[in-house]
């Protein structure tokens, strides 16, 4: 090839006009540069045309390739790896503070007043696993800093400490402390008679709080046909209830709202592999549907019974069984779970000492009904077994619970700002009862560490008896802030 | 003029790396536009009989200020139905899939894990397990297009559209790329008119798409931003998605890429929902 400087020009000139034609065909449809690692060998080929800077890959007005695509390797690998070696930390620090809306003569004005610090760490062999989790707390309502593991009281709360095994193909181990959920309730427990700590729920702490660890043993057997969970309790764990000692309550004996004043005394069923609880379940999926079948025998989980001689709150024995179905219906989720609640020490429901045997039905649907607006609703009844008998021999002057206990819930979520900002309410609302509770809270997410949140605990109710009417002056409301890591 | 003009013609070919640069040559013909997208659907989502991959989404909002979401994800595909007479599965079956994700960041999020069962014929059934409650929630899964744990990407980016949903249309071929426009069976369903999407020749990659409303204003954007070949699947190790209205954006790293591994299937159940499955998250 001969170029004097005029066809030199005027190949630059036709070769100008010509990669414009070029270009504005392909701009006409835009195309994207190729990314790194699609780059036509093509444009590598012609030596003469300088290198076209990364991104911009082997086209002119195209699409750049990716890198990878143009043969030029020069991607960053970035390297994280989950479960890494040793025992990595992880938890949380979190202090949150909340009020009474109102004075309750019974307690204090501050209904929470704490700093937690959450240290969780596990390890993972082949076939083993290792897991520890507890809180450091100084608690500013009791300024209780001894220590009780059982109750979760004091300085350190012990949330998980437990191995998993995993001993055969077809079968898990979990021993140790550790937290069980099971059913398909939300926020109400039919099958799952696993601990529940109602005060934490009450006073405003985090949600996981409302599960209070069990000390059992879960071994777990997965088949095509049916999976199998059987959890042991040695020792029955109670539900961390409404002693008085933080929330005002319904005596019943008392016939009156007391608190701080007096601080109920339990009779906790404690006697290792005597006082024992034992929770079944079986459960498959069916085309989508997740069926389950349910048992348990132990013990009543808060008080629902007395000793009069002793003037005790007891737990008397108790059997439950139940199934439950969940599903997709329609655009959303729906769940049906019903439980039979066998109370063994008042078989006829004569004895007005101890709860009535009773069947609790539950039907929920959970929808998105608007984009991140979520809504969820329930109704739930309980219906006393051997009603007549109940008043025949309930004493007199005591208020009577009716035969049915009915509660409708509403959960709404909206999440905004990129889901960093949640917006939420979960209302129950008692027909039979004239009593509602009603939880609103805001979360954001400042950054990926820092979450800052506010919520309520709002308590109404006509009557001083009803489940959530009692705590009407325990109506209060939170801030909390939090550092994860 | 005739000597320059084969010469610019020369260099052209030679730039435009042997593929045709009008659309049009006889020595190329594009693909029909449904083997076209079955491909890329299947180059996108189903490449191997299954996959493992470690995720980092980097969500950088329009004042700059990022967060960061790792997850493992692990993918499996239904085996493709036999065909008659017991012949070999159809190698280009996109069927149904099983899909695991295990979060590690941000730390309020670690340990929490994602089931999807993805269907093609109805809505796919999804689970997340919170483990501070033991909780296996069911979660309802109709609207696809929602935010993918507060990322740009949307549920249905990560797991794949179903190719049914929309009609395609082959509107231009490049040098490197189909170009196909894609219409909404059913616009009520989805915030978007339309979109574009750039299929790379050779690797059937979609290397950008763009989602437009209904004046044809762009306000959505993927981007491939790298490509490396993992076992002789090409794969999108690196890739972002702008969200044009409001200047944030996602940007998502693969690595640990990982195709036909040993992956029980069981690892898609409640058991390992409950409790990881730690030997396949490494």
């Amino acid at each position: 090839m001969k170029l004097n400087f005029e066809s030199g020009f005027r190949f630059s000139l036709f070769f100008v006009l010509a990669m414009l034609l070029f270009s504005t065909c392909e701009i006409m449809a835009a195309e994207p540069a190729l990314p790194a690692g699609l780059e036509s060998p093509g444009t590598r080929s012609s030596a003469s045309e300088p290198a076209l800077p990364g991104g911009l890959g082997g086209d002119n007005a195209g699409p750049a390739l990716p890198s990878g695509l143009s043969g030029k390797a020069e991607s960053e690998k970035p390297a994280d790896t989950p479960t890494g070696s040793g025992f990595p930390l992880n938890g949380f620090w979190e202090t949150r503070i909340g009020t009474r809306l109102q004075e309750d003569r019974n307690e204090k004005e501050m209904s929470i007043l704490e700093t937690r610090l959450r240290l969780e760490t596990e390890k993972h062999w082949d076939r083993v696993a290792l897991r520890l989790s507890a809180d450091l707390l100084a608690d500013g309502i009791t300024e209780e800093f001894d220590t009780d593991l059982e109750r979760g009281e004091g300085l350190v709360d012990l949330r998980e400490a437990n191995i998993l095994l995993r001993p055969l193909s077809f079968m898990d181990i979990k021993a140790g402390r550790q937290i069980l959920t099971w059913g398909t309730g939300d926020l109400l427990f039919l099958n799952d008679l696993f601990p529940k700590d109602w005060q934490a729920f009450f006073i405003g702490r985090d949600t996981e709080y409302l599960k209070a660890p069990s000390d059992a043993l879960k071994a777990s057997f997965f088949t095509p046909v049916v999976n199998l969970d059987f959890i042991y309790t040695p020792r029955f764990d109670a539900d961390r209830g409404i002693t008085g000692e933080r929330i005002s309550y319904y005596n019943s004996s008392a016939g009156k709202i007391v608190g701080r004043n007096m601080v109920s005394d339990l009779a906790r069923p404690d006697d290792c592999f005597d006082d024992d609880e034992w929770a079944l379940r079986l459960y498959r999926n069916v085309r989508g549907i997740e069926l389950a079948a349910y048992a348990y025998r132990g013990f009543w989980k808060s008080p629902a019974g007395m000793d009069s001689s002793r003037n005790e709150a007891t737990y008397p024995a108790l059997d439950v069984y139940g199934a439950s179905a969940r599903g997709q219906l329609g655009k959303g989720i729906a769940n049906f779970e019903f439980a039979y609640y066998d109370s063994r020490e008042d078989e006829h429901g004569t004895d007005p000492l101890t709860r009535n045997s009773e069947w609790r039905f539950l039907v929920g649907y959970e929808m998105e009904i608007a984009k991140d607006l979520t809504a969820g609703m329930q109704y739930y009844v309980e219906l006393m077994d051997d009603y007549g008998n109940y008043q025949r021999n309930a004493f007199d002057g005591k208020p009577e619970n009716d035969e049915y206990r009915q509660l409708v819930t509403l959960r709404l979520t909206k999440l905004l700002m990129n889901q960093n900002l949640t917006l939420s309410t979960f209302i129950y609302y008692s027909p039979s009862d004239r009593d509602a509770y009603i939880r609103p809270n805001v979360n954001y997410k400042l950054n990926d560490s820092w979450t800052a949140e506010a919520g309520g605990n709002l308590f109404f109710g006509e009557d001083d008896h009803t489940f959530f009417g009692q705590f009407e002056d325990n109506t209060n409301m939170y801030l909390s802030i939090r550092r994860s890591f | 003029m005739r000597y320059h003009i084969t010469i610019i013609a020369t260099l052209l070919f030679a730039l435009s790396g042997n593929s045709s640069w009008a659309g049009d040559s006889a020595k190329e013909k594009a693909p029909d536009v449904d083997t076209i997208i079955k491909k890329a659907n299947k180059v996108s989502y189903y490449q191997g009989k299954n996959g493992s991959a470690h995720v980092s989404m980097t969500i950088k909002d329009k004042d700059g200020q990022t967060r960061v979401r790792k997850l493992v994800i692990l993918r499996m595909d239904e085996a493709a139905p036999k065909g008659e007479n017991g012949a070999e599965a159809n190698d280009d079956y996109c069927g149904e899939q099983k899909i695991y994700a295990y979060f590690t960041r941000p730390a309020d999020v670690n340990r929490t894990a994602f089931l999807v069962w993805k269907h093609l014929d109805k809505d796919d059934d999804r689970w997340i397990y919170l483990p501070a409650l033991d909780l296996k929630k069911r979660i309802s899964s109709t609207d696809k297009r929602t935010s993918f744990v507060g990322t740009n990407f949307y549920y249905e980016d990560v797991s794949g559209r179903n190719i049914d949903a929309d009609t395609h249309e082959l509107i231009e071929t490049t040098k490197d790329c189909y170009v196909i426009k894609n219409t909404p069976k059913d616009p009520a369903s989805v915030e978007f008119a339309s979109y574009t999407v750039w299929i790379h020749k050779t690797t059937f990659l979609p290397i950008q798409t763009e989602y437009y409303d209904k004046d044809g204003k762009a306000f959505r954007k993927y981007l491939a931003l790298n490509v490396e070949t993992i076992q002789g699947y090409p794969t999108v190790t690196k890739a972002t998605m702008s969200d044009l209205r409001t200047g944030g954006e996602t940007t998502a790293e693969y690595s640990d890429v990982k195709y036909d591994v040993e992956l029980p299937e069981d690892i898609f159940t409640e058991r390992y929902l409950r409790n990881a499955p730690t030997k396949y998250l490494r």
